[in-house]
């Protein structure tokens, strides 16, 4: 049978290919991932990257994956409109800051809080990491079976804290790779 | 049952016999950006088993030719070269219409970005950038130039091995993988942490990829072969 092949770094120089718009070509997902008629809460997740000393992480890469408003995977192809695919990427700035503009996803189970699935690449990062954004707001993430399976004390990081805005509702979510703090990453 | 459900019986582990560990202190950049705690088991849920799909409209007609496709006033300058290889799951199946991204230096070593500033010239024809999908058997196809050897500061005299990046997805969000490819007999291997963070030989040896003489195309390019196994079923299930 054959065996998997192995992961690489990311590394510094992958803009050229995943995050392009600045280099004048077309990408195959950006941090917006919503249309003018995409149904649902329209929100922001915005954060940083911090590595293990608290300094930002300029040139991370992250992939966003998450359900439409009624919890459905979208099975539409990226890259070729403005169509709601549940894809995003964003590639952090030199704050280590990313935003994601989507809407708020639905419950893909009924046992399942709203979330949307991460994954975190970086020069320096021989593999990529898993996490997941769970929402302040849902009363569902009490007894969600994936929060309810980590580390009281380290659940809070997987938590995006929601405030108001006259912009619509924007969700805090730092990813922080090491240290006291530090995100929950998950052998997915 | 949900296709997630079904699927969820399906994908295997993260083979970390393979994976390189998060810390490797050679490469000096893993150091403060390595998690410091152990990866929370997560049993795999529909979220981590669908994955974003792609189609015709998510490339050009040019992406996977990286010789063409940021021509300005002339040809790319260096050795062409086309890479081409299968994607499959462990089963051994064939990973059907696959987003397959990569991105490489130029023939000189030097990448289009910002923030490489390697003294070696840009090519004004060349951007370094491709994208295909699979075809019915896994199958896909870039034409290129060969990236060059470039310095980096990672500890006295370092050097990066010719490598192209890849970036794949499978049909899990879970088989996501990101990785290098690197060329037959080049000396830089052994002395580079990038690839040394595979601790298995084995495991390295599956990121260098084969001269093969059969894809070489007369009076054209040579050819090199390089075969990528994602995450998936480990067995035929039964039906039922």
């Amino acid at each position: 049978m054959p065996q998997q092949t192995p992961s690489q770094t990311v590394g510094p120089f992958f803009a050229i290919a995943l995050t392009p718009e600045d280099y004048g070509f077309q990408p195959i997902a950006g941090c917006e991932l919503t249309a003018g008629d995409t149904p649902g809460e329209r929100m922001r997740i915005e954060g940083r990257v911090l590595d293990g000393r608290g300094e930002p992480v300029a040139d991370a890469l992250l992939d966003l994956w998450q359900a439409d408003c009624a919890g459905r995977y979208p099975r539409v192809p990226g890259g070729g409109g403005r169509a709601f695919t549940g894809f995003g990427r964003c590639a952090t700035d030199a704050a280590g800051k990313f935003r994601f503009l989507t809407v708020k996803p639905g419950r893909v189970e009924a046992s399942q809080a709203p979330h949307a699935v991460l994954a975190v690449f970086a020069r320096g990062l021989p593999g990529h990491l898993f996490t997941r954004i769970y929402f302040s707001d849902e009363p569902g993430n009490a007894t969600d079976p994936v929060l309810s399976g980590v580390d009281a004390a380290r659940r809070e990081t997987l938590i995006a804290q929601r405030r108001d805005t006259p912009d619509g509702a924007v969700y805090r979510f730092d990813i922080r790779l090491q240290g006291g703090a530090e995100t929950v990453f998950f052998d997915a | 049952m949900s296709a997630g459900r079904e699927a969820a019986k399906k994908i295997g582990p993260r083979d970390w016999s393979g994976h390189p560990p998060y810390l490797y202190l050679p490469y000096r950049s893993t150091e403060f950006r390595a998690p410091s705690k152990p990866l929370v088991p997560l049993a795999r849920a529909i979220s981590e088993l669908t994955a974003p799909v792609f189609g015709e409209s998510s490339v050009g007609a040019l992406d996977n030719d990286l010789t063409r496709n940021a021509v300005k006033n002339g040809a790319a300058l260096g050795e062409r070269i086309t890479v081409s290889g299968r994607i499959l799951e462990e089963s051994g199946r064939p990973v059907r219409g696959a987003l397959v991204e990569i991105w490489q230096a130029n023939a000189a070593g030097r990448y289009v970005h910002v923030n490489d500033r390697h003294d070696a010239p840009l090519d004004p024809n060349f951007h370094g950038a491709g994208r295909c999908l699979t075809g019915a058997n896994g199958e896909y196809r870039f034409t290129t130039i060969r990236p060059g050897a470039y310095p980096w500061k990672n500890h006295a005299n370092a050097w990066r091995p010719a490598h192209i990046h890849f970036s794949l997805f499978g049909n899990a969000f879970a088989a996501r993988l990101v990785t290098q490819m690197y060329f037959p007999g080049d000396p830089l291997h052994d002395l580079d942490p990038v690839l040394h963070c595979v601790r298995s030989a084995a495991a390295r040896q599956r990121l260098v990829a084969r001269f093969s003489m059969e894809k070489t195309q007369p009076e054209r390019a040579l050819g090199f072969e390089f075969d990528i196994v994602l995450r998936g079923p480990q067995a035929t299930p039964l039906e039922s």
